[in-house]
């Protein structure tokens, strides 16, 4: 799930526009909790599990969930690029020729929302320069001739002891890892997690939901790598100052929550909730819905009502990699799709250019979309040559039919409102959809609330008349970022 | 290996407008099927003549605008049928001809085809036929009559621009016990007789051929919502709030007002609230929006039926809820994910 976070939206530096005291934060949440808990209480009483309004229920495909997760062997180039994460692109420090080892850092954080980047394999810098990135623009990449005889051990680590660390050193220690949003949000884990304390983060909300259909290598890493998960989620309630965490898993991965149940710490500050299988499930504030029923007000931040979501991807690793000391030099990615032979959950090493990785799985002749993410807001990648990275959540191969297939010839609005029905954030995309046709893009920003979309694709998901809603409200969206209304 | 490049989503679902309108047409099948078996080759003739006419004229227009065929799509077929179960069986054929073009041509055309229309158009087919042809469309004949499959209204063939023959003796031949040659609602509005359920439900009064149906007009709705083919909420609206208003007045004055049932079953209400109503071009689409928009044709339909110069309202009361559905849209916005709290700190 990728979490709209845009530059401008990033944290505040301590002490700069913050509210003068904690008080007032928590008093007007605990009155705006109140008005939404007897409703959300009510309708709890009828379910199980955690929900939200509206959203749709595509065919997840899911298939991929029941396999172990397997190594891929290194490809022997491999293509680092520097800006992998939001924020500031790293800065090489590396030169061509030089020999790195696997761990090694080759470029290092330019400054707080930064973040340093680690030599994924043993071998020797043979370039420095521009490669296609999966953006379909050319970005500065490392490229690394890999040394095949090498056992490709992680030999450069500094273990420490976490549980000494206090919070700075923590921040500094999560920075170190070069550890971002992994479930394609890409944000700075540590930024992330340095909430101010006068914010009044009440609970950390684990993301286990892993709703786009395909995906399943949250749901394999939440089954091997429990233990993983347990520790992350432990040092990310430290760091943010969350006294409490809630897992929250769709009711499609039972096994996944039987596991957690199983490693839940008896102190009772981890609890695990099942959710109902419903795609958004695991954007941010659907899931904050879903699990605490507060509404994150819009154009705020989930700090806003007491919560931090992070994904479990994203804590299992730093529970592996922070008290190793190691950076992120691979990750647990899904490979699927109809056009791919040996569809699973594969460890990559970042940088793993698709089309290597593709051989690998036997993806056929009939791939014709290679989609990096999940089907349903991932992206086309334009050329084989784009590299793995950390917020590489799944490489899917479709042959033309299994998506648009032939493009559906589009019909007119017929105004069936269907649009109306699913959409997460209660917005009105069939009116979108005639403004955007107009070219009234401002009218639809000031009165429709276009930019409380976030592109899940719910609307063009079931639109009869095929009609590319999300892709009118991108470029809606551009248009107004271009030409701001002054 | 040649890629392609998409935007998101890259899933779709398997809805589509064809989809839609297909099943539309399913099940108004066993609808019209009913019509021809209560009023044998003249309802036939008819529902034929005005879909082919209703076809015809989107073809036509097609061809002068220079655009593909757009009859893939069958809205064109239901606005023929639904215009042809709208009006009297043995109504003449050309005039259902010039309904046919009326509704797809200024009801549906000139407002740019499929979608952008502001009525339902074959409601704009029957009101223009209404006005201009007042005795042919209140002219009936009686349902089961014996000769229904061998022999055709004398009205039916009528030669155009001419007036129709009087129907008077040809009734008198079918041999059709108590056929008064006026619908229940008129009956109840000069007569002040009102039709039991019973009548209603057995096709035994004098109607339109869609008008008759009840059950089956019900069931075809039912499976239209349970497919998600249709929005339930507008028929139960439109339903509710006529039995409602219907109760009330009952409520007041039961000597003169009949009961919600009978308001219920009479005349095209049921037709409507299922077939036309639901139209998803012209009605709203926002969660309130929708309920309101049903609530209106309900009570108009009311209105118009005890204190309008007519004696049936539903056409009226749809066109003129139509006409309100932009408006509806606009002033029933739903209420965005997390604005509240927005608003309250302003």
């Amino acid at each position: 799930m990728k979490a709209e976070v845009k530059l401008d939206d990033l944290p505040l530096q301590d002490g700069e526009g913050r509210k003068p005291s904690a008080a007032p934060a928590r008093r007007e949440r605990a009155a705006h909790a109140g008005r939404r808990s007897l409703l959300f209480r009510l309708a709890s009483l009828f379910r199980s599990k955690g929900t939200f309004a509206h959203g749709i229920h595509p065919a997840y495909h899911k298939e991929t969930g029941s396999l172990p997760i397997r190594r891929l062997p290194f490809a022997s180039h491999l293509v680092v690029p520097l800006a992998q994460h939001i924020g500031k692109p790293a800065l090489c420090c590396v030169n061509v020729g030089q020999e790195v080892s696997r761990g090694e850092v080759i470029a290092t954080a330019d400054g707080r929302i930064s973040l340093p980047v680690h030599a994924p394999a043993t071998g020797v810098v043979e370039a420095i320069g521009l490669m296609p990135a999966a953006s379909g623009k050319m970005e500065e990449c490392i490229t690394l001739r890999v040394y095949q005889a090498d056992g490709q051990e992680v030999r450069v680590r500094k273990p420490r002891d976490v549980d000494a660390m206090n919070r700075q050193e923590l921040l500094a220690a999560i920075q170190h890892t070069g550890l971002c949003g992994l479930g394609g949000a890409t944000f700075p884990a540590h930024v992330k997690l340095d909430v101010p304390a006068e914010m009044g983060i009440d609970t950390l909300v684990v993301n286990g939901a892993e709703c786009e259909p395909f995906l399943t290598c949250d749901h394999r890493i939440m089954v091997e790598r429990t233990q993983d998960l347990m520790r992350g989620i432990r040092y990310a309630m430290r760091a943010s100052g969350a006294p409490r965490a809630i897992i929250g898993i769709e009711d499609n991965k039972p096994d996944a929550i039987a596991a957690i149940a199983a490693a839940l710490p008896d102190d009772g500050s981890i609890s695990v909730q099942a959710l109902e299988t419903k795609y958004p499930q695991g954007a941010e504030d659907t899931l904050i819905y879903a699990l605490l029923g507060r509404e994150i007000p819009a154009g705020q931040r989930p700090a806003a009502v007491g919560a931090l979501v992070n994904n479990v991807m994203t804590l299992a690793y730093l529970g592996r990699l922070l008290p190793a000391g190691e950076g992120l030099v691979e990750r647990v990615l899904t490979v699927a799709g109809p056009a791919v032979e040996s569809p699973g959950n594969y460890i990559v090493p970042i940088g793993t250019p698709l089309r290597f990785l593709l051989e690998q799985v036997g993806a056929t002749s009939s791939a014709k979309e290679i989609i990096l993410g999940g089907p349903m807001m991932g992206m086309t990648v334009s050329s084989l040559d784009v590299p793995v990275t950390k917020g590489t959540s799944g490489v899917l191969a479709f042959a033309a039919a299994a998506t648009a297939g032939e493009a559906p010839r589009v019909y007119p609005c017929i105004g069936c409102g269907e649009c109306v029905k699913v959409c997460p954030r209660f917005l009105n995309p069939a009116q979108l959809g005639l403004l955007s046709g107009k070219r009234e893009y401002v009218e639809m920003a000031a009165q429709f609330n276009l930019d409380r979309c976030f592109e899940c694709g719910c609307c063009s998901y079931v639109c009869p008349s095929h009609i590319p809603l999300v892709q009118q409200f991108r470029v809606a969206k551009a248009y107004n970022r271009k030409n701001p209304v002054t | 290996m040649s890629m392609e490049l998409r935007t998101s989503p890259h899933l779709v679902s398997d809805r589509s407008v064809e989809r839609i309108m297909k099943h539309v047409v399913l099940s108004l099948l066993p609808v019209c099927a009913f019509s021809v078996w209560q009023y044998g080759l003249s309802a036939l003739a008819l529902l034929l003549a005005v879909t082919a006419t209703c076809l015809a004229t989107e073809r036509l227009f097609n061809r002068a605008a220079d655009q593909p065929s757009t009859l893939g799509d069958w809205s064109a077929t239901i606005t023929g049928v639904l215009l042809a179960l709208t009006l009297p069986p043995a109504f003449p054929l050309w005039m259902g001809a010039v309904a046919g073009f009326v509704a797809i041509a200024i009801g549906k055309v000139l407002f740019g085809g499929l979608g952008c229309n502001v009525f339902n158009p074959a409601l704009i087919g029957r009101a223009f036929v209404q006005a201009s042809f007042p005795a042919a469309i209140t002219t009936w004949v009686p349902a089961f009559s014996a000769q229904r499959f061998t022999e055709f209204a004398p009205t039916t063939f009528t030669v155009p621009l001419m007036i129709p023959p009087d129907v008077a003796d040809w009734v008198k031949q079918q041999a059709v016990d108590a056929f008064t040659g006026a619908t229940p609602l008129a009956r109840w509005k000069f007569e002040n007789v009102t039709a039991s359920a019973w009548d209603f439900l057995s096709g035994a009064v004098t109607a339109s051929a869609g008008e008759t149906s009840a059950i089956l007009i019900l069931a075809g709705g039912i499976y239209l919502a349970a497919r998600k083919f249709m929005d339930w909420r507008i028929t139960v609206a439109v339903l509710g709030s006529a039995a409602l208003t219907a109760w009330l007045f009952q409520m007041v004055d039961p000597s003169h007002y009949p009961s919600p049932t009978f308001v219920l079953l009479s005349g095209g209400l049921m037709l409507g609230a299922v077939f036309m109503a639901t139209d998803m071009a012209t009605s709203p689409v926002t969660p309130l929006g929708v309920w309101i928009y049903g609530a209106v044709i309900g009570v108009v339909t009311v209105m118009i039926r005890y204190f309008g110069g007519l004696t049936e309202g539903v056409m009226y009361a749809i066109l003129f809820a139509n006409a309100m559905a932009p408006l509806i849209d606009k002033y029933t916005q739903p209420r965005v994910f997390g604005a509240r709290q927005q608003g309250k700190k302003q």
